[in-house]
């Protein structure tokens, strides 16, 4: 599986609450969530994302409550995949439970710009900066959150089968 | 490598003799938790991807507890999601009004879970039964739905910080006191990913109450879970409870944790967290004089008995100051039933304070005690962030019930010393 795109880039602390504020958490439409990703500090952002562009923040990502709804407002605004420092463990596994792709990598996190093309080759575990020309490594996942990543989704997954050992 | 304590439970339900942190495991789960806010989501994700059977009828609990008895319509039709699948699908460990009380007291209360258990709740104060020896933790939806189609997990394993626990705690000074005083020093975020194990002489000295507290808040620091060993007193707690036989887990003598705090409970002063973080713990002499509207002790921190006898010893023959609401919730119908057995019902009627039916109400500013623009209130649940109990501009002091009585006395924040003999 390969993304490419455009970064967005955040910094530390990007709770659930930035990522969709709570005020509309009465829907579970994901475009009409979608539509309001990011809202709070970036409000152009649902505006400039284009389907595959990649999302960097830095430390402690998706940090704040266990609502699905972030990682589902992220997908739906089209990113392809979410590189920080480090996650927040709720958001982490909600996020692979969903289908969205998303890689821990200190280094890439700090060094990527806004705007920068990022590639990332999520088999062979590395991350292109290709305005930069640096390249990361990052540990490839393991077999089984492979399956869900390609299944769209952990109940998908489960539904073909993969899990059936 | 020698294992910690979470990890060797992990290992054991994964079927494996060995993990390392950071690998990603599929176990077997014990028990899958909801409430009537998640498990209207999970329901929904199960229903879609046409799941039809529950995979064990007895190892899921649905709780209906955060808005109930139900507080408005939109309410009512989320417990009636919940009530219409834990029917069709025989669904055992099933709580609506009447038998139900606050989840994280619940469980343990009717022997649920037990010593050795890998639990998963989608919310996320399960790490709660870590008091009882076993790992638990919070998730989201899509877990649960997997959870109760396929009876496993899948697991990110963590690495561990060691609380090395010594001495005994002073005279009213509670659990309560000890994990704010914990989390205050190593920040919301200081125990992200991993598990909090705390060990040690002291352990012994702390009632199995004050354990479900401290492993209650272990979230508040970012942890994945919190975890107390398994002695005498969580035995004899499990004893006669349990649906299940207890399995005793113990950490390898070998094995890494990534930092060790030692923590001398003798030590403990009273702490309350400032808003609007659980990590603002502040003692008595930086308190300064901090006028309160409302005092609310209840919880899945400090709800449950022996917090209701704490604050009613305190209360007792006295009155609340005028002007303050006192709001006391017991956490599930046998505490309340316990309390009035006991008197403490009377007490605090006469007291001036309401004592009302479970549920968590006010803790996440649900109902029963919604606080307006300026109020503030000392309360004994576990989150003090912005708006958590009504408006965006109130404000929560977290403290012991203990604390949380003195101040509804003094109409101000106020340590039971300073209450005594007024
Ligand atoms: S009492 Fe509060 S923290 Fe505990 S489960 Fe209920 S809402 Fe959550």
């Amino acid at each position: 599986m390969i993304a490419k795109g455009t970064v967005h880039k955040y910094g530390d602390n990007v709770d659930t609450d930035v990522i969709i504020p709570a005020r509309h958490l009465n829907t579970q439409d994901e475009k009409e969530l979608a539509s309001h990703c990011m809202e709070d500090i970036d409000a152009d952002f649902i505006h400039k994302v284009k389907a595959g562009d990649i999302m960097v923040g830095e430390a402690n990502f998706g940090c704040g409550s266990s609502r699905e709804h972030a990682p589902i407002a992220i997908k739906a605004s089209g990113i392809s995949c979410v590189i920080a420092s480090s996650f927040a463990r709720i958001f982490y596994r909600n996020s692979i439970n969903i289908g969205l792709a998303i890689i821990e990598c200190p280094e890439a996190a700090k060094e990527i710009k806004d705007g920068d093309i990022v590639n990332v080759d999520f088999d062979k575990g590395i991350i292109v900066n290709e305005s930069q020309n640096k390249e990361y490594t990052f540990p490839p996942f393991p077999e089984f959150i492979q399956k869900i990543i390609s299944s769209n989704g952990y109940l998908n997954a489960i539904k073909e089968g993969k899990f059936n050992d | 490598m020698g294992m910690t304590m979470s990890q060797k439970i992990l290992a054991a339900h994964a079927g494996l003799d060995n993990v390392q942190p950071g690998q990603l495991i599929m176990a077997n789960l014990d028990m899958v938790l909801g409430n009537d806010i998640t498990t209207p989501v999970a329901i929904n994700e199960f229903e879609k991807h046409d799941f039809d059977k529950v995979f064990h009828k007895d190892k899921i609990s649905i709780v209906l507890d955060h808005f109930t008895p139900n507080k408005d319509i939109k309410a009512a039709t989320q417990s009636k999601q919940c009530r219409c699948f834990a029917k069709h699908q025989e669904i055992t460990n099933f709580y609506d009004v009447g038998q139900m009380g606050v989840e994280h007291s619940l469980l343990p209360e009717k022997g649920i879970v037990t010593c050795g258990d890998l639990v998963i709740g989608a919310d996320s104060h399960t790490c709660t039964y870590g008091a009882l020896g076993a790992f638990s933790t919070g998730v989201g939806s899509t877990d649960m739905a997997a959870g109760m189609a396929t009876g496993r997990a899948w697991f990110k394993v963590p690495s561990a910080i060691k609380f090395n626990i010594t001495g005994k705690l002073n005279k009213d000074i509670s659990g309560k006191d000890v994990i704010l005083h914990i989390i205050s020093k190593i920040g919301v975020d200081g125990a992200l990913y991993r598990s909090m194990e705390f060990v040690g002489d002291g352990i012994k000295n702390l009632s199995m109450d004050d354990r479900f507290c401290i492993a209650n808040m272990a979230i508040e620091a970012g942890a994945k879970n919190g975890i107390f060993p398994v002695d005498e007193q969580t035995l004899a707690y499990v004893e006669g409870r349990g649906q299940r036989t207890p399995t005793i887990f113990e950490a390898d003598a070998d094995a890494i944790y990534d930092e060790v705090y030692d923590i001398d409970l003798s030590t403990i002063e009273h702490t309350v967290a400032f808003p609007h973080l659980p990590e603002n713990g502040k003692t008595p002499s930086e308190w300064g004089d901090i006028a309160i509207d409302q005092v609310y002790i209840g919880s899945c921190t400090n709800g449950r008995y022996s917090d209701m006898e704490a604050a009613a010893t305190i209360l007792k023959g006295r009155h609340i100051a005028e002007g303050i609401r006192c709001i006391v919730i017991p956490a599930t119908q046998q505490i309340y039933k316990d309390c009035i057995k006991n008197g403490l019902v009377d007490i605090f009627i006469d007291a001036g304070c309401i004592f009302s039916t479970p549920t968590c109400g006010p803790c996440l500013g649900g109902h029963m005690g919604i606080l307006a623009e300026g109020e503030r209130c000392v309360g004994t649940s576990n989150r003090n962030f912005v708006g958590r109990m009504g408006h965006p501009k109130s404000e929560v002091y977290l403290a012991s019930p203990q604390v949380a009585a003195a101040s509804a006395i003094a109409g101000k924040l106020a340590t039971p010393e300073s209450v005594k003999g007024e």
